[in-house]
């Protein structure tokens, strides 16, 4: 007897091979759709909002465009978050850990239809993934120690990184400008300190960094255009009409002369909070906060620089660059913690100005400003940027690097080969299937870039015999090259990240026989139909 | 819908609106409810067991959740039929009383259902099919009880304990670290346990999760994580010896509840005004400085100029903290919650060895860890994982582990798992059904023919043979009269569930059996549906 209904409404209920189909044709869509964007030759995709405007972002960055989806499959999801994931953690490798878990389900269909269970899949999985990384481990270099390698190495993992996105012209000057950056940071992952100023204008060659900070803001009407040994108070107060606080409180008066009365000591309130602030003895004031005509014309008088509203992140920043403290009150100044700096001055990019400290004792924040033809390169450019920055901040911490290339992949390939050959029982087919997987990136790498895959990878595979080679896919000439001669290498951080989470999530869609979707909104039936 | 006539053929109405509701009744009614039943069990069936797999379950606003925990799936199935509901209080009510086993109960179940559909077939009367269930069950249990063991562990060694809980883990997506997590919810079970009484209150324990890193960073803090850092960016990062100020009160001017209004119409008041103001700012932070606190932690928000105070004064403050976090840190620190800053003490103080801020990845994240923590008592396990449906599984797992070793705690006496439960309790039903005259005997027959149930769709699940398999190891228990055989799920090579150290505790055993006897007497005591027909 068949039952009603079980479940709600318009809920669907797929089971065993039709759910399996169902996740594993969504994973793989969606790593088809980026696998184009992957390598130095990948492409972009365009992306246009639903939203009013329509906007267009350019990008082949694979967090980006998978988070501009909107993706009904939950399998596809799970991807997306992999991808979400990567990006938040490591910055880079985005697109290949899509990649990566999409073949490792189109491997495990494979294995499905002759007949091999799920599980026995996720175990040969597991073991290829563990054998793969220790694959990895042995090989890594580590040259902490020597200051003048370890930066030549976060140059080249920098330029490897680039030179797959839009700044692959000045890969080399982007790669210095990251470095330099993320050197500035001495250790510290907190890339909120590197402030990206983005310009339109010029090209994208023109670029710099520079080594005190930029505050895109304009320097009030008659206050010094240039202030040398600037002595710096950093606040967070109001300087407009400085409000009472208590609550309940509100102002009655019952003649003209009394609300004379009550503005002249509003007024004098101001004053009083002006000349407290000018008691620090600075000559340059930065608020977070508007500054009202009248306060900065006292400001002026008193020959101080005012900068308002500058938005908190640039007050943090400005903070720990020049080394003050931010203040909210001003009535012990001998103890407040002025901020330093040689140099503060008007500057000119394109056409705007904007305000410029330099010499500053801290260092450990630093602006790049950005120049580029128009918005879509800029945005892109600084996407870019933040991928390398990302990359090269966690390299620091964690200076392992391996090859690129590919090279990682022919590594693991090798080892988790020889790991199958060894292994009894069915999981070996799980396991031979892993290494084929794995196959995928340096080849999607080189069909990318219109090259004869099949050939270099074979070629590839034959040079790695050798245990000790350094061979990889050279995309420039289109052979296969020495990645050490060559220069190309890639953080170990960002390639662990890339084969554990797109294991794990693989794993996690293999694992499921069932999909119950509830019905989408607030569960509304037809009834509203009914007359 | 059956109607009733008078002797010139009209109708009788007997329920309100009768033409638009449909009616079952009688074995029609009893049929329709067991295959619901049926329906539900079914789905369950395939998550039974270490090889059982996951349900990917899509909510209405399109988040995707992936388990194989019994409970959670029912729970966001967003299940419509009457009887279906049952089964998902039923697997609710094992979560909340045992939290573990929620899959096995629903499956017994739907088993007990399938055969007292046979029975029906044979004209065998529902309650005669119940009652025997009933007796059934009792024998059930009192023959797991003869067969269950002592669990011997103490505070020193941990290990049996470690063992058991990765018995349950072993079922989940993180079987690939049941080890590490399994030591780490035991430790924190411990942690909180206390012996003496035989009670563990799992609130103590707090399970966070964060996006990002691996599970092989997950970690067992002995004190408490807020997600929440330091009010002004400049604070240390870094506090030993805390004494901590747990403030209810905002750092801003009081807000009496009455409705008032301040007045101001001449100058003097507006400055006294404003003196009064910057006053009550500067008392507030003399005040917890006062007392000795080195750290303020306040459910509320602060005013800038109280902040940068508190800076000032170098006395750095948490803000926005909930409630719950409030209570948890208070408990922890053997602090007080305080209202109102005049009634800060230094006694009210909580104290901490070490409160440290620390920042995850590449984004602006960090969070504060409150450690060494005056009472020991309160621990945090802190999970980390590729994605957040890793994390939202581990948490479930966890959860699942945490009650395991409470319930080991709580009563340490254990049977073994791998369905040798199960067969054991089957053969012994069997041999009672015989000695039973009357109908019942039927039944119980039949409760004994659905225990078997479990241990087969462990065996389907693994990828084994599942008559054979069961017919082989049943055999085995009556011919080695041992009662520990069961499933080798993870292909050991050894049937005996003693030496592959598989056990779950003897309350949620028995508490399956009983829960599930007692929903399936209820369903078939059930003879006549009336629902509202469908628009």
């Amino acid at each position: 007897m068949a039952i009603e209904r079980l479940l709600k409404d318009e809920a669907t209920e797929e089971k065993g091979e039709r759910a399996r189909m169902a996740s594993f044709v969504g994973a793989m869509a969606i790593a088809d759709l980026v696998k184009t964007t992957l390598g130095p030759k990948g492409m972009d995709k365009i992306l246009q909002s639903t939203g009013r405007g329509h906007n267009v972002t350019v990008t082949n960055d694979g967090a980006t465009i998978l988070k501009s989806l909107h993706i009904d499959n939950p399998a596809a999801k799970v991807l997306v978050d992999i991808s979400k994931v990567q990006d938040d953690e490591v910055g880079d490798g985005t697109t290949s850990v899509v990649v990566l878990a999409g073949e490792l389900l189109r491997e495990a269909e494979k294995l499905i239809m002759s007949k091999i269970h799920p599980m026995t899949i996720i175990e040969g999985y597991r073991m290829a993934a563990e054998c793969a990384r220790n694959a990895l481990l042995k090989r890594t270099t580590d040259n902490k120690e020597d200051p003048e390698k370890f930066r030549s190495d976060l140059l080249k993992i920098a330029t490897t990184t680039l030179c797959s996105k839009i700044l692959s012209q000045d890969k080399e000057h982007f790669a210095k400008l990251a470095v330099d950056a993320v050197l500035k940071l001495k250790g510290s992952t907190n890339l909120e300190s590197i402030q990206i100023i983005k310009k339109a204008g010029g090209s994208l060659s023109d670029s710099f960094l520079d080594e005190g900070f930029i505050l895109d803001k304009k320097i009030g009407i008659g206050q010094p255009k240039r202030i040398e040994n600037a002595r710096i108070l950093v606040a967070n107060t109001a300087m407009d009409t400085d409000k009472v606080k208590i609550y309940g409180a509100r102002v009655r008066v019952d003649s003209m002369a009394k609300v004379a009365q009550i503005e002249t000591a509003e007024k004098e309130k101001m004053r009083e909070k002006v000349q407290k602030i000018v008691a620090h003895g600075i000559n340059c004031f930065v608020n977070r906060q508007l500054i009202y005509n009248f306060p900065e014309e006292l400001f002026a008088d008193a020959g101080i620089l005012a900068i308002e509203h500058a938005d908190f992140d640039g007050i943090e920043r400005l903070a720990l660059v020049t080394g003050g403290e931010i203040a909210s009150t001003f009535d012990n100044p001998e103890s407040v913690k002025l901020g330093r700096c040689k140099l503060i001055e008007e500057i000119m990019i394109g056409e705007d100005k904007l305000i410029h400290f330099s010499g500053v004792d801290m260092g450990q924040a630093c602006t790049i400003v950005l120049r580029g033809a128009s918005s879509h390169v800029l945005d892109e450019a600084e996407r870019s940027l933040h991928d390398a920055l990302c990359v090269l901040s966690q390299t620091v911490n964690d200076s392992r690097v391996l090859y690129g290339g590919g090279w990682p992949e022919m590594v693991m390939t090798r080892e988790v080969d020889e790991l199958a050959r060894r292994t009894p029982g069915k999981k070996s087919h799980a396991i031979e299937a892993f290494s084929r997987a794995l196959q995928i990136i340096p080849t999607t790498i080189a069909d990318n870039a219109g090259l004869d895959s099949a050939e270099l990878i074979s070629r590839l595979r034959a040079e790695h015999h050798n245990a000790a080679s350094a061979a990889g896919i050279d995309v420039l000439s289109g052979t296969v090259g020495d990645m050490e001669k060559l220069g190309i290498s890639e953080a170990f951080k960002v390639k662990q990240a890339v084969l554990l989470s797109a294991t794990e999530a693989a794993e996690m869609i293999l694992r499921v026989d069932e999909i119950i979707s509830c019905a989408p909104g607030g569960g509304r039936t037809g009834c509203e139909y009914k007359p | 819908m059956a109607l009733a006539f008078d002797e010139y053929g009209r109708p009788f109405i007997i329920l309100k609106e009768q033409e638009q509701k449909t009616r079952l009744r009688g074995l029609e009614a009893q049929k329709a409810n067991i295959a619901a039943g049926k329906a539900i069990a079914r789905i369950l069936r395939t998550s039974l067991g270490p090889k059982g797999m996951d349900k990917m379950l899509q909510s209405p606003d399109g988040d995707v959740t992936i388990t194989n925990d019994g409970a959670t799936i029912l729970e966001q199935m967003d299940v419509d039929n009457q009887i279906a509901k049952l089964m998902v209080e039923l697997s609710r009510s094992q979560d909340y009383e045992i939290g573990d086993g929620t899959t096995g109960v629903v499956v017994l179940a739907g088993a007990l259902l399938e055969q007292a559909e046979k029975l029906l077939e044979r004209g065998i009367h529902p309650i005669r099919v119940a009652e025997g269930y009933e007796m059934a069950s009792r024998i059930a249990v009192e023959h797991m009880e003869k067969i269950s063991q002592k669990f011997e562990f103490s505070i020193t060694d941990a290990e049996p304990l470690v063992q058991t809980c990765s018995t349950t883990l072993s079922s989940k997506i993180v079987s690939r670290r049941k080890r590490d997590l399994a030591a780490i919810a035991v430790e924190a079970v411990l942690a909180v346990a206390d012996l003496e009484r035989k009670d563990v209150n799992l609130d103590l324990i707090k399970v966070e999760g964060k996006v990002g890193g691996k599970l092989e960073d997950t970690e067992l803090i002995h004190g408490i994580i807020v997600d929440k850092d330091m009010s002004h960016p400049q604070m240390p990062k870094r506090i030993e010896d805390a004494k901590i100020a747990i403030l209810t009160c905002p750092f801003e001017p009081p807000k009496p509840k009455t409705k008032h209004k301040v007045d101001i119409d001449t100058v003097e008041k507006f400055q006294t005004l404003r003196q009064q103001e910057q006053k009550y700012f500067d008392e507030m932070v003399q005040k917890c400085k006062d007392v000795g606190a080195t750290l303020v932690i306040c459910q509320w928000g602060f005013d800038d100029e109280a902040n940068h105070l508190l800076m000032h004064r170098n006395l750095p403050a948490v803000r926005w903290v909930g409630g719950v976090e409030l209570e948890l840190i208070a408990i922890a620190t053997g602090g007080r919650i305080v209202p109102r800053f005049q009634e800060l003490t230094p006694e009210k103080l909580g104290r901490a060895g070490i409160v440290r801020e620390k920042s995850f990845g590449t984004t602006k994240d960090r969070m504060l860890y409150i450690e060494q923590c005056a009472n020991s008592r309160a621990v945090t396990i802190f999970i980390r994982g590729g994605n957040k449906m890793v994390i939202e599984e581990t948490k479930r797992s966890i959860h699942d582990a945490l009650c395991v070793a409470r319930n080991l705690i709580r009563n340490n006496s254990i049977v073994y798992g791998g369905g040798s439960a199960e067969i054991s309790c089957s053969i012994a039903v069997e041999a009672a059904a015989d000695r039973h005259p009357g109908v019942e005997q039927y039944a119980i027959r039949s409760f004994a023919e659905a225990l078997e149930y479990v241990p087969m769709a462990l065996a389907e699940n693994s990828g084994l043979q599942p008559i054979d398999t069961l017919t082989a190891v049943k055999a085995q228990q009556v011919k080695e009269k041992n009662p520990y055989c069961g499933i080798d799920c993870n292909d050991v090579g050894t049937n005996d569930m003693r030496e592959q150290n598989v056990f779950e505790t003897l309350i949620g055993k028995q508490q399956q059996i009983l829960l599930a006897t007692q929903v399936v007497k209820m369903i078939l005591k059930i003879d006549d549906v009336i629902t509202p027909s469908d628009f």
